[in-house]
């Protein structure tokens, strides 16, 4: 009866690989993993140079109501995660920067993510049909990831890298010191606007791995490793990339030969990868 | 007339009954704490401490021991972490942002050894500590919870002039010799004993909306801080006994939902309001 003997990991690379990618559905998940890993490298260095982590944060988190409201409906999660955290980034940048209190602001930021999920909760008790799924939209699953979410996610992955690439270099200009470039005639306020709509993709697509919650890991640590280890933009922004890719890879790996959660390897190995790299780079 | 007896009807079934004893205790609790959260800018901290909630009822939980004696070692444990480390970690917020996920992903493999532990289809912890099942509570249950909330709420006060003088300006305060340094660690574990009760009640993932959207619109009312303090208070527990009554009549909407929907609610409606008496006067 047992044809499907469960994975050990040996010493033997190639077997190793092999046995990883026997499988249709590990494949898709190691497809879908560099690219969202790709884009978590290269948006989150932006996000971290920009001090921008706890908008990032939100965005992922108003992506959950996003993914309950789209599967009660009928309707793909994934289109869920887009629709809800792209339209909270543009929502942000439309809103009023003047006045207000740093307090005051924190308060409303806690409200929205409390009705946030508050809201998300009510569709997923709405559903009601999918009892572990709500751990997969919170804390991330690599299983059953399909090939049209594969699709999707390229589509977005070149979508958000083409338009970083596009306003990457004033980008840059306009975050590290914004009243220069704004005297040099750089559009910071459009920028900025474009970049939390590039924020909010990329926070919907990262969350269909690591779920709305754990985004942060992969957003944040990476890049803040990279921007320890080289101040040179290129160099960090590239080790931002390489750390991502590896943080999932072997998050992947380990959660297949391994009956534990994807989300606390991708979370342990983040916070490792960081601490490691702070006491290394001090 | 038949409002008022259905009304009368539903109070005096035991689930509603002990929801309402509970409820009012910890919402009274999260608005008075939270608006002394929100005046000393430290929401963020009382994120950390809702993560902090999740992972300790499932460590608990899949140690075998009673949830909410891990829910409250866990949150008031971390409270007095954060309050003795200091408020410096505010400019270096990415390696708290990357611990806060990494406790969220403890609190996901105690998931995953809860449910092997005790086999398949045990979603229900997990989801009741994220969002609450305040329906779900026993008489004794709430009787714990009211009694320690009012206990917490005491505290509190006792400590309410001094901690006043403090989160206003720091520097005074410690020159009268008004023990700031104390009364921030004491604060702090405050909270983290009304995230152990809120949890309770709305749910660790939804705490944070009882704490800070009533001491948010109290803010925008009132300058004064004791009237602050009673409308914070007041408006906690207006939306709580509301949410609780309107889930009890429309089953379809769950309890910890209605609640925060309508501190929301309030909170939009304190904020439009505010702004257009301004603009007008």
């Amino acid at each position: 009866m047992n044809s499907f003997p469960s994975p050990h990991l040996s010493w033997n690379v190639v077997t190793d690989v092999r046995a990883l990618l026997e499988y249709p559905f590990m494949v898709q998940a190691f497809r879908a993993g560099l690219l969202v890993a790709v884009l978590a490298g290269v948006v989150g260095w932006f996000m971290v140079l920009r001090r921008q982590s706890f908008a990032g944060h939100t965005l992922a988190v108003v992506g959950f109501p996003g993914a309950t409201a789209a599967v009660l409906i009928g309707v793909s999660s994934t289109y869920g995660f887009f629709a809800f955290s792209v339209g909270a980034a543009i929502f942000i940048s439309m809103l009023p920067n003047a006045g207000g209190s740093r307090s005051a602001e924190s308060a409303v930021v806690g409200t929205v993510q409390a009705f946030a999920l508050a809201f998300g909760f009510l569709c997923y008790t709405w559903y009601g049909g999918f009892a572990t799924s709500i751990g997969a939209l919170l804390f991330g699953s690599f299983l059953g990831i399909t090939t049209s979410q594969v699709g999707a996610l390229v589509v977005v992955t070149l979508l958000a890298i083409g338009l970083l690439a596009a306003i990457g270099r004033p980008l840059y200009f306009a975050t590290v010191d914004p009243d220069v470039a704004l005297a040099n005639g750089v559009p910071v306020q459009a920028l900025g606007t474009t970049y939390l709509i590039v924020l909010g993709l990329t926070a919907g697509a990262v969350s269909q791995i690591t779920g709305a919650l754990l985004v942060f890991a992969l957003l944040v640590a990476p890049a803040a490793a990279a921007q320890r280890i080289s101040v040179r933009p290129h160099i960090s922004l590239a080790w931002s990339v390489g750390l991502a890719i590896s943080i999932v890879l072997i998050s992947l790996t380990l959660s297949y030969y391994y009956p534990y959660p994807l989300g606390t390897f991708v979370t342990t190995i983040a916070l490792l990868t960081y601490l490691i790299v702070r006491v290394v780079r001090r | 007339m038949i409002a008022a007896i259905s009304l009368l009807h539903l109070i005096s079934q035991p689930f509603l009954r002990n929801a309402l004893i509970a409820g009012i205790a910890i919402s009274l609790l999260a608005g008075l704490v939270g608006y002394f959260v929100v005046l000393r800018a430290q929401v963020f901290a009382a994120d950390a401490l809702s993560h902090a909630a999740f992972t300790g009822t499932l460590a608990a939980l899949a140690a075998g021991v009673e949830p909410r004696f891990g829910l409250f070692a866990a949150t008031i444990g971390v409270g007095i972490a954060i309050g003795l480390l200091g408020n410096h970690g505010r400019a270096d917020d990415v390696v708290i942002g990357i611990a806060f996920a990494w406790v969220l992903g403890l609190g996901v493999l105690f998931i995953s050894l809860y449910a092997t532990g005790r086999g398949a289809g045990n979603g229900t912890a997990s989801t009741a500590t994220l969002f609450g099942s305040i329906f779900g509570l026993s008489s004794g249950q709430a009787q714990f919870a009211a009694g320690s909330a009012f206990v917490l709420i005491l505290l509190l006060l006792g400590i309410a002039r001094p901690l006043l003088f403090a989160s206003i300006d720091e520097a005074v305060a410690a020159a009268r010799d008004i023990p700031v340094r104390f009364l921030g660690v004491v604060f702090l574990g405050v909270v983290g004993a009304t995230a152990a009760e809120a949890t309770q009640a709305v749910g660790a993932l939804l705490l944070l909306g009882l704490i800070a959207a009533p001491a948010g619109a109290a803010l925008l009312i009132t300058d004064r801080p004791f009237v602050g303090l009673a409308v914070s208070g007041g408006l906690a527990t207006g939306s709580t006994v509301l949410g609780l009554l309107v889930s009890a009549q429309i089953p379809r909407v769950p309890p910890s939902f209605a609640i925060i929907a309508i501190a929301t609610a309030a909170y939009m409606f304190t904020w439009l309001a505010t702004t257009w008496c301004r603009r007008r006067g």
